[in-house]
């Protein structure tokens, strides 16, 4: 750990490290020379190939492999940046925005270089407000130098960025939503294949990275594949911006080497977990990736290793402490809250199943909860999501995650608070549990329906109607 | 007796002015198709009237020729643009985990009781809009909230939430960014 030199964070202390003139002081636009002038776009992709850097966004797909997923006969590449940083807890793209935005176009530049594409579209959420101005500043900066433009280092290289503003929608940081959403659509994701790297953005050949996984590209075309593959776990190399919030002392952002547990994170970097009190749980990287219990907290947080504790993966490596005052249940009310009002509608099984898991949900929370609402809750969980097969994205999958790993973990607590919270009147009403239940309703016998007009008198049979 | 078409409502003047037209039709350029401007003019038609209303829809449609319905599909999807005006500030507290945690639903509460409005409601003298925002990506400073000016408060208790309204209530400050 002591030899471990943070890139990412480099310049973040230095004074004006926003501006052009102290980036370049610092080797600045050096590697994006190096690659745009002594290297051939196919090297620049087998270098990232090699150095294993996996996707840093969510689903950790390697960077390398997914550019050369474009067909190699193309006329014209787009590059979308995915700057939609919205799973909750997460902030690590936003703090390089604001504070090193060249780092990051110069991760643009060689990427754009290395796929051939000379547009690129940095898609990024209307709530970094203070971010676009500074990356609008920083493009106009890099224009007037010649680092984007026409001919960039008289090498014929064309690069034009725009910056796209979203308007506060979860979905859009799902790829192809993040593609419709540029194309002026609602941001509904598409059924793949095809993925993005055939047939993308204004169905030309598109490659979606993230920010992070963007800037750390001119680190590794500067100090290569081996320096990369040297730092982390193994199939999880390089450094990783980590987030912690919640419940501790200090809300930080940290560069580390991936693999780092989430205790160590509480107490060597967030200053332990807040008013002494001891950890209950942590969520391991934004909620979608489920719940790690206080014995599952030295799980070291990188790509592979999250799936042993049942997390669904590394995620945004956005961790969230959660104390022991604070109870499970009030976890799962604000997940519930969270999916239920950011899914798309696009799928029904994720439009009714989240809305229909919050309603359960803030049903026990009232005092009205069941038992068996557990186990109707698990088995929709489980069938909830792109895993099972039954979405279109991995939306879903988020939302049955935090429940899945809340009854397994908790179940004892959670049985605890439904059974000692009984509310009168909040509960179901004989109605529900007799739909529940699957008994025969009569609707009209007991109020609920206006009865049906006498059959018309010529009928020759009434459908639903015993026949005379 | 056949069907008669409903008449037509008289045509009004047109909202949009020339200039903003000019800057919606300037971002031509960057898109392969027109219709990925969409977003950018909702942005710079809410911009400048803190609102986009029908009519401003048909006319943003007409520039980017395509329908007013796929304008309007968009716009709806998002949630972010109102057809009624906004408070000159527009103010998000957060509700998302790390800033629930820290009682953030509380604060928006308390904000909201203060102020005498419900979550997604303007202030009777139409300085203030406060609603609540899934996670704004500031949870460093959570529990937080963000006016739409760009500036951003927290960590922040019940004394902190009165704070932040009253300097909210003298207007906007749209000045250069700071960390």
């Amino acid at each position: 750990m002591a030899t471990f030199e943070p890139v990412l964070t480099r310049n973040w202390n230095v004074p004006d490290a926003r501006t052009l003139k102290v980036y370049e002081s610092r080797g600045g636009y050096q590697a994006a020379r190096k690659a745009l002038t002594t290297m051939d776009p196919d090297a620049v992709v087998n270098v990232v190939k090699d150095s294993e850097l996996r996707g840093r966004g969510g689903a950790g797909f390697p960077c390398g492999l997914k550019w050369t997923f474009l067909p190699k006969d193309r006329k014209e590449t787009l590059m979308c940046v995915n700057g939609d940083e919205s799973e909750p807890a997460t902030f690590n793209n936003r703090y390089l925005l604001e504070r090193d935005p060249h780092m990051f176009l110069e991760g643009i530049l060689i990427s754009c270089f290395a796929t051939r594409a000379s547009t690129a579209y940095v898609y990024l959420r209307f709530e970094y407000i203070n971010a676009y101005k500074i990356m609008e500043k920083a493009i106009e900066e890099a224009r007037a130098a010649g680092h984007l433009g026409k001919n960039i280092y008289g090498t014929g290289f064309d690069l034009d960025v725009w910056l796209h503003r979203g308007a506060g929608a979860y979905i859009c940081g799902e790829e192809t939503g993040l593609i419709e959403s540029l194309e002026g659509k609602r941001g509904w994701p598409r059924i793949k294949p095809p993925f993005p790297a055939i047939e993308g953005a204004f169905r030309k050949p598109t490659v979606v990275n993230n920010i992070e996984t963007l800037c750390c590209v001119p680190h590794i075309i500067e100090r290569g594949a081996s320096w990369f593959k040297s730092i982390g776990t193994p199939k999880s190399y390089g450094p990783k911006l980590y987030t912690v919030s919640g419940h501790v002392e200090k809300q930080v952002c940290v560069e580390l080497p991936l693999g780092v547990t989430t205790r160590q994170l509480i107490d060597d970097h967030a200053g332990g977990v807040w008013k002494g009190r001891k950890a209950k749980a942590a969520v391991p990287g934004g909620i979608s990736m489920g719940l790690l219990s206080a014995d599952e907290l030295d799980t070291p947080l990188d790509f592979e290793s999250l799936r042993k504790p049942g997390c669904l993966g590394l995620g945004t490596a956005a961790v969230t402490v959660i104390d022991d005052h604070t109870p499970i249940i009030d976890y799962l009310v604000n997940t519930a809250r969270f999916f239920a009002h950011e899914s798309c509608g696009q799928c029904t099984p994720c439009r009714e199943g989240t809305n229909w898991m919050n309603r359960t949900i803030q049903r026990i929370k009232r005092g009205g909860g069941r038992v068996e609402d557990l186990d109707v809750m698990l088995h929709l969980a489980n069938n909830l999501g792109i895993i099972p097969g039954t979405t279109i994205c991995g939306l879903a999958d988020g939302a049955a995650w935090p429940i899945k790993n809340a009854v397994a973990k908790f179940r004892g607590e959670l049985e605890d608070y439904i059974r000692s919270n009984q509310v009168p009147g909040a509960g179901p009403t004989p109605l529900q549990l007799d739909i529940a239940a699957g008994r025969k309703v009569d609707l009209v016998a007991i109020g609920n329906a206006i009865p049906a007009p006498p059959p018309p008198a010529g009928a020759l049979h009434s459908p639903g109607r015993p026949s005379a | 007796m056949a069907a008669e078409a409903p008449t037509r409502p008289p045509q009004k003047t047109a909202i949009l002015t020339e200039p903003l037209k000019e800057r919606i039709r300037a971002l031509f350029p960057r898109y392969p198709s027109k219709r990925a401007v969409t977003l950018p003019a909702l942005h710079m038609v809410h911009e400048h009237y803190r609102c986009v209303p029908l009519q401003a829809m048909a006319e943003i449609a007409e520039i980017l020729e395509i329908a007013p319905a796929e304008v309007h599909d968009t716009m709806s999807f998002y949630g972010f643009f109102p057809q009624a005006p906004l408070g000159d500030v527009r103010v998000w507290v957060c509700r998302s985990i790390s800033c629930m945690l820290r009682g953030g639903d509380e604060l928006l509460g308390h904000a909201c009781k203060r102020l005498g409005i419900e979550p997604g409601e303007t202030t009777s003298d139409g300085k203030l809009t406060v609603e609540f925002a899934e996670c704004l990506g500031v949870c460093d400073h959570a529990p937080a909230a963000l006016a739409d000016d760009g500036r951003v408060y927290g960590p922040l208790d019940e004394a902190g939430v009165d704070a932040m309204l009253d300097e909210l209530k003298k207007g906007r400050k749209d000045e250069a960014p700071h960390i």
